[in-house]
């Protein structure tokens, strides 16, 4: 079934969610798709092998959807999060096919779950993959491999040859040698820059050098830079990337999901010098959650540390690394490396801060806030008195970049005004076009799968 | 019970608690996800749950060469196999078999030499077909402590079992509702109805739900007709043999058809499934159990077959002799995995 790819039609450059959106539609349109995936095979997928929802616009129960979900509903809470910078013409282009794609994503393989336990309430607005993300990219390696896409693995392009208004040819490393292929049409969809550490400092500053990357090592922004600096035209503010607080004891890389910590709304926040800096209740937690990592980012060291106490331990999903406990504060900070006496001082002043607390209630808005307290805390602001005490690190932790490739309602890249012939963008690579900030759950699949089916779909037109 | 095999087990839940992707595969998911600390009866509770569908481990995002090195199945299926060599009655005949697929062959070809010395020794006291090789009372005198004694040690085992993993007192809606998800083995289904991740890495099937269903049913179908047959024999006074037609033969033969179809098949399963996602070092003593259960049924066909020939008494000496092996190693077994199986889905179903 594997035809020989040695002059494929398409060369798909990624390996993640848009990737084999594009490879598979090119392929059933009749192309012959080399995949080019700079990962190993056991790490294919990008950061698609770390998510696990798709947002989806419905106009009834779809799949595992129920209820509706609007165009003008979808788009508003994208507005919302970004804060309006988004292109809204694409936008509704992406939100208006995602309704097709969730049928198109099951014809394909991918399997959703009904609906969800743990904290997010989500079963009308996002469709969750059943085992997740790496479920998703398997189903669609299967699919691909029906079709006759050729995959290589650990195959690193490094450099797209731009000749004029078109991609001539593609180079890149695989088994040791240096390739070019002369594919008619070319596809990338190899993500973002946020795995290259130095890229991240130069646009954010030495800092960066503290934060974590919570997806794939593999997103190194090599072929963006490549075309960035051959002129093609990109989107999207450098120095802006989704980054949320995280477990500080995560990995370098690669933690995805597990990492991620809920209980900040039940705790203070304090500092390495073990002071307070932003309101912790300021609102539910999924909407809060991905301003931390910039805070903590602005804190001294890039870190944070949270402080619970023992009736707030159940009250949030559970962590991967058990917390840090200790009998008194003083114990606590001696192990968390706190000054022991400030942190004592911030819980006392914190603790004569509440009020009434009667009215607590950890999963809505409760209004329990302090009193006179300056960063105040305006709901679930209960003293911390009740031993034993429970601590967590917190260190940024960076989803991705926003900096990509621009490109029209046809996924096709531009150098000045003029369209690049053959080269199409698909995924997070481009989803800068889209979102210029912020980030609402599911829509980096969303964007994905529709740009990468457009992509695919274009390449092929091309090709054939 | 090994404390490095729960501990490794305890470390994995607690990643796949914070994770919650796989929640809807099976029910060891929803279960774990109940509980926030794992003691080592949930832990023993969750392993007994888990059917080794594997659908868990090549959706994760998190195995080798990934730091935190997840491998649920493995780390469920130590944890269950040691339950069950911990949990053995006598303990030491778990801890032998269990593993030891040589031990199951010698204990095979014990049961063969005690079946054969028996025909030659016990007189046959003028039997018919094949109570002219070994009298009925000879063969109840042999199989009904056989049968009996496995029984005892389950029984025994199964309690042991139900106050280690804190269940509550037993009543009958829990109990139908494990036959029922035993009957279709639901938890082999994947969750989204495509089967299982056995046969060929992530890709699903049903072939490991499919040839685990003939071997099951064969077995009952098998057992059905000695059952039969022994009703037939006392109560209603018609001993053997039985015509083709007669209900005893009609089970038999479809359960033994069944029987030794589903073990062959499994066997090939096991042999193109990745091993290290399944207890470590237990592969050879369940190779050496499907063997075992698969003679038993090709045994008893091909004694049907040759039963009016000369070679009729030895074929019913070792068949008589693997089903003797059989029973006694029950407890001591893969076989026990359908009592402990049954147990944890009871046991779920209270959750």
């Amino acid at each position: 079934m594997n035809q020989t790819a040695d002059t494929p039609d398409i060369v798909v450059i990624g390996g993640g969610n848009a990737a084999l959106c594009a490879a598979i539609t090119a392929a059933e349109a009749g192309a012959r798709v080399l995949i080019l995936e700079s990962a190993p095979k056991p790490y294919r997928g990008g950061n698609s092998r770390h998510t696990r929802n798709f947002r989806c616009m419905h106009h009834g129960p779809l799949g595992p959807l129920v209820d509706s979900y609007t165009e003008e509903e979808y788009l508003a809470d994208l507005m919302k999060v970004t804060g309006g910078k988004t292109d809204e013409h694409l936008a509704r282009l992406a939100i208006r096919t995602s309704e097709e794609c969730l049928p198109w994503m099951q014809e394909h393989g991918v399997r959703f779950q009904p609906s969800l336990s743990g904290t997010l309430s989500l079963a009308r607005t996002n469709a969750f993959f059943l085992g997740g993300g790496k479920s998703l990219v398997n189903a669609y390696y299967r699919t691909a491999a029906r079709l006759g896409v050729e995959v290589h693995y650990e195959a690193e392009v490094t450099h797209l040859e731009l000749d004029n208004d078109r991609i001539a040819f593609v180079e890149y490393a695989h088994q040791g040698e240096t390739r070019r292929v002369t594919p008619k049409s070319v596809v990338v969809a190899s993500g973002g820059f946020q795995a290259d550490t130095d890229w991240l400092a130069r646009a954010w500053g030495p800092a960066a050098k503290n934060f974590l990357i919570r997806g794939t090592p593999y997103n190194r922004g090599v072929v963006l830079a490549d075309l960035l600096d051959q002129g093609v035209e990109q989107v999207g503010d450098p120095t802006q990337c989704h980054a949320v607080a995280i477990d500080g004891r995560a990995p370098k890389f690669d933690g995805g999901i597990v990492t991620r910590l809920d209980c900040v709304p039940f705790s203070i926040v304090v500092n390495k010098d073990a002071q307070r800096f932003y309101d912790e209740g300021e609102d539910v937690w999924p909407k809060r959650y991905a301003i931390w990592g910039r805070l903590v980012a602005a804190q001294p060291d890039q870190v944070g540390y949270v402080i619970i106490d023992a009736k707030s331990l159940n009250l949030f999903m559970p962590s991967v690394f058990p917390p840090i406990k200790a009998d008194t504060l003083e114990e606590l900070a001696d192990k968390m490396e706190l000054p022991a006496d400030a942190l004592v001082q911030t819980v006392a002043e914190f603790n004569a801060a509440c009020g009434d607390t009667s009215g607590f209630h950890p999963t809505e808005l409760d209004g329990v806030s302090t009193n006179g307290l300056t960063p105040p805390k305006t709901n679930w602001a209960r003293p911390i008195t009740e031993p034993p005490f429970y601590g967590y690190s917190l260190r940024t932790g960076v989803t991705f970049t926003y900096l990509g490739l621009k490109v029209d309602e046809r996924a096709q890249c531009a150098i000045g005004n003029r369209p690049v012939r053959n080269l199409w963008a698909a995924g997070e690579t481009m989803a800068g076009s889209i979102l210029g900030q912020g980030y609402l759950a599911g829509f980096g699949m969303t964007i994905g799968t529709v740009f990468g089916r457009i992509a695919g779909k274009e390449a092929a037109a091309h090709a054939n | 019970m090994q404390t490095d095999l729960l501990q490794e087990a305890r470390r994995q839940a607690e990643i796949c608690n914070a994770c919650r992707y796989c929640e809807g595969y099976c029910s060891v998911f929803p279960a774990l996800h109940a509980e926030r600390a794992f003691s080592d009866g949930d832990l023993t509770q969750l392993a007994n749950l888990c059917h080794n569908c594997r659908g868990c481990y090549y959706a994760c995002q998190y195995t080798a060469p990934h730091e935190f090195d997840l491998n649920l199945p493995q780390a469920l299926a130590d944890v269950r196999q040691d339950s069950w060599e911990d949990l053995a009655f006598p303990q030491a005949a778990g801890r032998a078999f269990q593993k030891n697929g040589v031990l199951i062959a010698l204990a095979t070809v014990v049961g063969f030499a005690l079946l054969f010395w028996a025909a030659r020794s016990l007189a046959s006291q003028g039997g018919e077909g094949f109570y002219a090789v070994l009298s009925h009372n000879a063969m109840v005198a042999i199989f009904l402590p056989a049968f009996l004694f496995p029984l005892v040690s389950i029984g025994i085992s199964l309690r042991r079992y139900w106050r280690h993993v804190g269940a509550q007192p037993l009543k009958p809606a829990h109990l139908a509702q494990a036959f029922r998800q035993a009957a279709n083995m639901k938890n082999l289904k994947g969750g989204h109805g495509d089967g299982c991740n056995f046969e060929d890495e992530d890709r699903f099937t049903h072939a490991r739900r499919a040839v685990h269903q003939a071997v099951m049913y064969g077995f009952l179908l098998c057992f059905a007709s000695t059952s039969v047959a022994t009703v037939m024999h006392y109560a209603l006074h018609m001993p053997a043999p039985y015509g083709l037609l007669s209900l005893p033969k009609i089970l038999g033969l479809s359960g033994g058809l069944l029987l030794v179809a589903g073990c062959f098949e499994m066997i090939r399963l096991k042999l193109r499934s990745d091993r290290n996602l399944g207890a470590s070092g237990a592969f050879g003593g369940e190779i050496a159990f499907i063997g075992l259960l698969g003679f038993v049924g090709l045994s008893g066909l091909v004694l049907y077959a040759l039963g009016q020939t000369a070679l009729m008494p030895p074929l019913l000496a070792l068949h008589l002799g693997a089903v003797l092996a059989f029973f006694l190693l029950t407890p001591f077994t893969k076989m026990a995995h359908g009592f402990y199986r049954l147990a944890a889905l009871a046991a779920d179903a209270q959750r």
